[in-house]
């Protein structure tokens, strides 16, 4: 009987049946940033415990970083603090570190891809729920707490029960105007934020086929929204090509032996699965949320949904999520009119998605009123995207242009919503207070629509805008 | 908990959170996470929500003061993998969370610091909340060992995975001793795996 990739990579990395009934999986690449580290560090010093593998953990600072050229020492103390603890900490054990001043500085999860660290067939950790988006390439790639990091630093291990997995296949092709983060958006609408529970996610069909790694690291990105710890799409060419010729990727001979054991990772054409899910790539519409978390979600061109249609605690969530939102049920989610609107996070920062924000802003003029920010997702990205020019439309349309940091998707940084502002946003939680604000409120959608939601002032369905 | 580390009993009172999908940004907002150390955030556990319901959230709510079993709905603690969601509530004093189902990076992060998360059916939620609003006083016994709980006449039956349960009672909750056992075992995975090893020793 087939196996999928994730028996396989379970097999290769699993070191042993632990007692409690989960797994001791080996963690061979380990990610850490600011935020959920400190605490580890702490915790390893007071049990006298040193780290087992320096060379397999790389860190960098994304989460609380400022995006606005601010300095060092930062006028935030906490920040501050922050950084010298992360700084301290990498002196001490000799981890490769990231910062700002190596030009490769970015969100974990967009440098992770981008120096070629990220390879099929490996299992992946971070302290951060995001992990999953490195299952783009065929690896096995899970969010951590803070304790777990500490697990992996004094062991390279950490204690895991194996999911099971459902494939969701998308076959068909997507209409103009759709993107990879509608594809996400709809499934999680679909199968709910809890559906994947208990669960890893292969995503497979022909419009993951045709995607591109930065729209399958955006897919891969929100499984968590949907409950699945770990989401993958099985390696291809696509992925080798991304890889060759990257910093940290195998190099001639090394290359094409790694091609062969990443083909083999890949899931048997006769696997078998826990459960199955089928969706049509053309029922697909640019998406929106309207609620308080991701599966709250419609098509641009629906209607906001009424609390009447449902019963007991359900119809509590839809009318406590409507007072959040301050919306009208059964009226256009079209036409909300915004405050802010976010190009950024690990979702949605990397160059294809600045480019397809741009190509929807180029020429227009974000209003007065509108305060419109983007946030690549790397040093690199950045570099890139002003090397084609599009820092320059960006800034002719109104926009402000960043440095690389996860900025506004969790407005840990000084980027915030105020108040109950409306923020267009191409990340990925819309959660009561997610962008700084208590009474905040957060649309989220592709990159594409959060351009034309900051040029018009008001959601858009970015398919008109590309017909006008 | 015993000295040794075991956890068979959670005795106490509760406290209800109504809702589905409580997410850790809500549990605990993100400005908190600036702290490098999880001993500050008891207060800050639901803080916002607190704040916008003025008093009228259920840990404001004198009646439920120096509860240590939450009781809560569907999918509790989804979103980020901040540890210290959990690490608030147990500095604020909860001991044990009873509720229909929890995200999965949040159960794992409960049962590492020492938190069992026990289900009940949404219909026995709804009755154990109700029933813990109307009598606040009311104790609450958890056998952890056998997945029981009772509250004052009325008893349930909950579920907890049976290795999670075992590593409750037999104090190995924290994973790490286990982990650091296997030492050679470790050292082998590491020294076949032909990305760490080396392409050409295939």
């Amino acid at each position: 009987m087939g196996q999928t990739l994730l028996d396989k990579v379970w097999d290769a990395h699993t070191v042993r049946e632990l007692p409690n009934g989960q797994s001791q999986l080996f963690i061979g690449l380990h990610l850490v940033h600011e935020v959920t580290s400190p605490q580890a560090f702490q915790m390893l010093a007071e049990r006298g415990l040193s780290v087992r593998y320096p060379g397999l953990t790389f860190a960098t600072v994304d989460h609380i970083i400022p995006t606005d050229g601010s300095t060092r020492p930062y006028v935030d103390g906490m920040a501050e603090q922050m950084f010298v603890a992360i700084e301290r900490n990498i002196e001490q054990t000799g981890i490769p570190f990231f910062d700002r001043s190596t030009g490769r500085q970015g969100i974990v999860h967009v440098i992770g891809p981008e120096l070629g660290l990220t390879q099929p067939g490996m299992t992946i950790a971070c302290g951060d729920s995001h992990t999953s988006t490195h299952g783009a390439f065929g690896a096995i790639a899970f969010g951590i707490g803070t304790s777990q990091v500490r697990d992996v630093l004094a062991t390279q291990t950490i204690s895991v029960a194996k999911p099971q997995c459902r494939r969701i296949t998308v076959d068909g092709k997507l209409a103009d105007g759709v993107f990879a983060k509608d594809v996400i958006l709809a499934i999680i609408g679909r199968l709910g934020v809890q559906g994947g529970v208990g669960y890893a996610y292969e995503y497979a069909g022909d419009v993951f086929d045709a995607m591109s790694m930065d729209e399958r690291m955006t897919v891969c990105n929100m499984s968590i929204e949907g409950g699945a710890r770990v989401g993958y799409v099985n390696p291809d060419e696509t992925a080798y090509a991304y890889l060759q010729g990257r910093e940290y990727a195998p190099k001639g001979d090394d290359f094409d032996s790694a091609r062969h054991w990443w083909s083999d990772v890949a899931s048997d054409a006769d696997a078998t699965y826990d459960d199955q899910v089928d969706i049509a790539g053309e029922s697909i519409a640019p998406m929106v949320t309207w609620g308080v978390n991701p599966g709250q979600v419609l098509g641009v061109d629906e209607l906001i949904p009424s609390p009447e249609a449902v019963e007991g605690l359900e119809r509590r969530s839809i009318e406590d999520a409507l007072d959040h939102m301050k919306l009208t049920p059964g009226a256009p989610i079209a036409g909300t009119p915004i405050d802010v609107a976010f190009v950024g996070s690990c979702t949605n920062s990397r160059i294809s998605d600045l480019r397809e924000a741009a190509r929807v802003a180029e020429g227009g003029r974000v209003p007065a009123h509108v305060k419109a920010l983007v946030v690549p997702g790397s040093q690199q990205v950045k570099t890139e995207a002003e090397a084609e020019g599009l820092d320059d439309i960006f800034r002719a349309a109104g926009f402000e242009w960043r440095d690389a940091g996860c900025s506004m998707c969790l407005a840990m940084n000084p980027d915030k919503l105020v108040n109950d502002q409306v923020c267009a946003s191409s990340s990925n939680r819309n959660f009561k207070g997610r962008q700084g604000s208590p009474l905040g409120r957060t649309l989220l959608m592709s990159p594409a629509m959060v351009a034309a939601a900051a040029v018009a002032g008001e959601v858009t369905d970015v398919r008109a805008l590309a017909a006008g | 908990m015993t000295d040794d580390g075991r956890i068979t009993h959670v005795a106490g009172t509760g406290v209800p959170v109504r809702g589905n999908d409580i997410d850790t940004d809500r549990i605990i907002p993100a400005r908190y996470l600036r702290e490098i150390t999880f001993e500050t955030l008891g207060p800050h556990a639901f803080e916002d929500e607190r704040r916008q319901l003025n008093g009228k959230h259920p840990f404001d709510d004198a009646r439920f003061t120096g509860a240590s079993v939450l009781v809560v709905n569907r999918n509790f603690g989804s979103g980020s993998s901040r540890e210290h969601a959990p690490q608030a509530l147990m500095r604020r004093g909860i001991k044990a969370i009873v509720g229909e189902g929890f995200a999965e990076i949040f159960f794992g992060n409960c049962t590492t610091i020492g938190i069992p998360c026990l289900t009940l059916p949404a219909t026995q939620i709804e009755s154990l909340q109700s029933l813990i609003e109307e009598a606040p006083e009311t104790a609450l016994a958890i056998d952890v060992g056998r997945g029981a709980i009772t509250a004052g006449q009325a008893t349930y039956q909950a579920e907890l995975p049976a290795p999670v349960r075992e590593a409750f009672v037999s104090g190995e909750w924290d994973a790490l001793s286990s982990l650091l056992e296997s030492d050679d075992a470790i050292s082998a995975v590491h020294d076949r795996l032909p990305y760490i090893a080396g392409w050409s020793a295939r």
